[in-house]
């Protein structure tokens, strides 16, 4: 090979491969998102965003299914966020160097890595018959908080490691206690990291289906209560499509969605920039 | 010294929120065990591995419990996953990390996060729509396949491996990169020979980090594998639909009672084991990278 | 000798297995300005950093002897870290504001031990900011961040911070080794005032530095104390050849 064509002649055709590479990239991102767009935005309008579905979902609006996702959400962010952060500061600040710790840490990576249908069926197992919470708001929430978890403890314990030893040393200098300084300083700096890291969480558990198959129900009613069950809008779209009811409502679905998950990281993105521009020093 | 106890009781409630990841796993693995394992021990885990039918629900005769097909199904859209993203991605990679001028450094950056945030239905959504109906009308077949579900899941598995390859690739000393340029070979050369080398080790533990996640991904596959528990024949055909482990156990959990159940949290059990010793391996050569670099 | 604040008895410490302080015996006068000179890795500031048990922070580091502050050894089972940092302050080596306002940098120690009142804080941080040459410069400006302050300002709002607490020590580690001539001016003034008040203890790579703020010098020497006495008898006539070494510029 090399024989045949001068080192000059392979290094521009390799640039023309990895040029067209990015390209194909591009595209493939292009027609997913572009074919979405085209095929459901006739979909979109008041009544199918606030409307309730009728026929199974094949006509009517998806209103129960976001209002169903936004309290998973909520349910999900309201448990782990706190737990997260908790587990984050035990991680970084107090952990001794024990096997107990090197054995949370194990805990959190291998959660971490435990596939979403297998969350979906102990989430079913443990908290839909076991815990007795049925098909429920409660239970495919929990189930999506197994999921976060690992995820928010991660990206916080990452921020808090980033806060200089400086600020540390100045607080307890000033006979702060080891709780003081972590409240008072080291947890506001870490904030805007936090933020972003649990923004971010969000973003993957909404478009979680798996997840909340066996746990958060399918009914298409306005949900009442935290035990009452719901279908998310990832669920959603998935029965729409494979069930073939309605391709045209799975389109708008998904843009309903699409434009969720970018909002949601379009706000992450606006948090760092915004606490970028303060918190930059020197 | 109220104050040290507060502190204490602090500590300890920070404890517990970090020891509440390790209870989930162990709960986890309880469950799984406790519901999965009779039907294991009682079909024999050879035959529940090994076997070749699935026919929880028999209309004549006992059903069968073999979950085989499954097993290679979920390896064959991994590794042909793998086969599309790897080259392509390395190549993404590679134009981030070392030719892209700066507009085209963040346009493709910020692409690759879109990328990212695509909740997986919707992708398996337009696999369904574009690329089935493609596969069958040019390519034959039925269009469900392992060709289809390796794309979807490439797609997905692409933003994972273009951003540890490019940290890998970013990672390699700049002084062996001005050394072999200075010694008058092209970029390209030095790319393939100094760089790529170099950040063999991180970009190994990504390929296989993108494994487990394949396998371990569900909705994706599950709307365009076809999901018939066979094992394709010829088994090079990469156009016969598959079952892989995840779609199964989706498909059928809705439904499922008794036994049947069981054979579904025991195929959850398999799926854990695979995903979690491919997980450890990944770490395994991720932390060795460091140790390197330090 | 003026009365004692704080006195080292056979002061020993190590780090896992390397012994950084060596049998450490001094005194250190009451409101009196005591430096504390040597070469890099002397171990000064680990000295220094002992007097508020600021090591603790580090693994695997271990102290013998003794190191009495009114009448209590500092490394005593039942001795309260944070009261005893409440009474020993420090000022670090880089100017270390919080990520917050002026204001609350300086009410932030009054806050953590209990001072809630706004009339109160406003004292506390009028008087700490006057006392530490900062009020003319900021305070127009107190909510502004306090990252938004030159070096030099940055020092002397963390010596601010520092006397807010109210100690009776305040400990500098090499306090102007990050600022330009004219801060560092500043700063050695304020050591000269704050001595009224304050027992202060000086780390400085610094001779000169040394030469004009302190009463009394210690020369440190790979771990051990070489000479300690009145700065003047140091400098001008030391006991100690390597002494004499140091400060003459033939080593450090």
């Amino acid at each position: 090979m090399s024989a045949l064509i001068s080192p000059v002649t392979a290094d521009k055709a390799a640039k023309v491969v990895l040029w067209a590479s990015a390209g194909i990239a591009l595209l493939i991102l292009a027609v997913i998102l572009g074919y979405i767009v085209v095929q459901g935005v006739h979909v979109i309008s008041l009544s199918f965003l606030l409307g309730s579905p009728r026929l199974s979902g094949a006509e009517g609006g998806i209103l129960p299914a976001i209002v169903g996702t936004f309290w998973l959400m909520v349910v999900a962010m309201l448990s782990s966020v706190p737990i997260g952060i908790g587990a984050a500061i035990y991680l970084a600040e107090y952990a001794p160097k024990s096997a107990v710790t090197a054995v949370i840490s194990f805990g959190v990576e291998c959660l971490a890595g435990v596939p979403s249908i297998v969350i979906g069926l102990f989430g079913y197992a443990f908290l839909s018959i076991y815990l007795g919470f049925g098909f429920s708001v409660l239970s495919g929430g929990l189930a999506l908080m197994f999921m976060v978890l690992p995820w928010i403890v991660r990206v916080s314990e990452e921020s808090i490691k980033t806060v200089p030893n400086a600020f540390r040393e100045a607080s307890l200098a000033l006979g702060a206690t080891k709780w003081q300084t972590v409240r008072r300083v080291v947890i506001p700096s870490a904030i805007p990291g936090i933020t972003t890291g649990v923004i971010l969480g969000i973003g993957k558990a909404i478009g979680e289906t798996a997840v909340i198959m066996f746990t958060a129900g399918s009914s298409l009613l306005m949900p009442m209560s935290l035990f009452d069950p719901v279908r998310a809008l990832p669920y959603h779209i998935y029965i729409l499509a494979s069930e073939g009811i309605s391709d045209p409502m799975a389109y708008g679905s998904s843009i309903v969605l699409l434009v969720m998950v970018l909002a949601i990281n379009l706000a992450a993105i606006a948090i760092q920039r915004h606490y970028g521009r303060h918190y930059v020093r020197n | 010294m109220n104050r040290k106890i507060s502190e204490k009781l602090i500590e300890m409630l920070l404890f517990a929120s970090a020891a509440t990841a390790i209870i989930i796993v162990a709960l986890i693995l309880i469950f799984l065990v406790k519901e999965g394992l009779p039907i294991i021990t009682k079909v024999g885990i050879i035959d529940f591995c090994l076997g070749m039918r699935w026919n929880p629900i028999a209309m004549v005769g006992d059903p069968t419990y073999g979950i085989f097909p499954m097993i290679v199904g979920s390896f064959y859209v991994a590794i042909g996953s793998l086969v599309l993203a790897v080259p392509f991605g390395i190549a993404c990679a590679v134009f981030l990390a070392e030719i892209a001028p700066s507009w085209a450094r963040s346009l493709l950056k910020h692409s690759i996060e879109l990328l990212v945030g695509i909740p997986s239905v919707i992708l398996g959504f337009v696999g369904l729509v574009l690329l089935v109906p493609f596969i069958k009308d040019h390519l034959g077949g039925w269009g469900f396949s392992i060709l289809a579900s390796s794309i979807i899941l490439a797609i997905m598995a692409l933003p994972r491996i273009i951003s540890i390859s490019d940290d890998a690739i970013r990672a390699v000393p700049m002084d062996y990169r001005d050394a072999s340029l200075a010694l008058g070979a092209t970029h390209w050369y030095t790319i393939r020979k100094v760089i790529l080398p170099s950040a063999r080790s991180g970009i190994v533990a990504a390929v296989i980090l993108a494994m487990a996640t394949s396998i371990g991904e569900t909705m994706a596959v599950l709307m365009v594998a076809g999901n018939v528990s066979m094992l394709p024949s010829p088994i090079y055909d990469i156009l016969d639909p598959v079952r892989p482990m995840t779609s199964n156990i989706a498909l059928e959990m809705s439904y499922a009672t008794g036994d049947h159940a069981c054979a579904l949290f025991a195929t959850g059990i398999v799926l854990f084991i695979v995903v979690a010793v491919l997980n450890a391996i990944s770490h395994r050569a991720l932390k060795s990278r460091m140790g390197v670099e330090r | 000798m003026s009365e004692i604040e704080i006195e080292s008895k056979d002061l020993n410490l190590w780090y896992g297995t390397a012994q950084a302080l060596k049998e450490i015996t001094m005194a250190v006068p009451t409101k009196k300005v005591t430096a504390i000179i040597g070469p890099s890795g002397c171990g000064k500031s680990t000295f220094i950093r002992c007097i508020n048990r600021m090591n603790d922070l580090i693994k695997d580091c271990r102290v013998t002897g003794e190191l009495l502050f009114e009448g209590m050894n500092i490394y005593d089972r039942d001795v309260d870290v944070v009261t005893l940092r409440k009474k020993i302050g420090m000022v670090f080596q880089k100017p270390n504001p919080f990520p917050m306002s002026i204001y609350d940098n300086v009410a932030y120690g009054p806050r953590l031990h209990g001072v809630k009142e706004r009339e109160e804080l406003d004292r506390i941080v009028e008087v700490s900011l006057k006392a530490a040459a900062l009020w003319d410069e900021v305070s127009e400006i107190p909510d502004r961040s306090a990252l938004g302050l030159s070096g030099g300002q940055q020092q002397r709002l963390c010596i601010a911070r520092t006397l807010a607490v109210e100690p009776n020590v305040v400990l500098f580690d090499e306090p102007c080794s990050a600022l330009d001539p004219i801060s560092t001016a500043k700063i050695e003034d304020l050591i000269n005032n704050l001595k009224r008040d304050y027992t202060i203890v000086i780390v400085t790579h610094n001779m000169q530095q040394a030469a004009r703020v302190s009463d009394y010098t210690a020369f440190f020497l790979l771990g051990e104390i070489i000479e300690f006495g009145k700065t003047k008898q140091i400098f001008e006539m030391p006991d100690k050849k390597s002494t004499e070494d140091y400060i003459t510029g033939r080593f450090g």
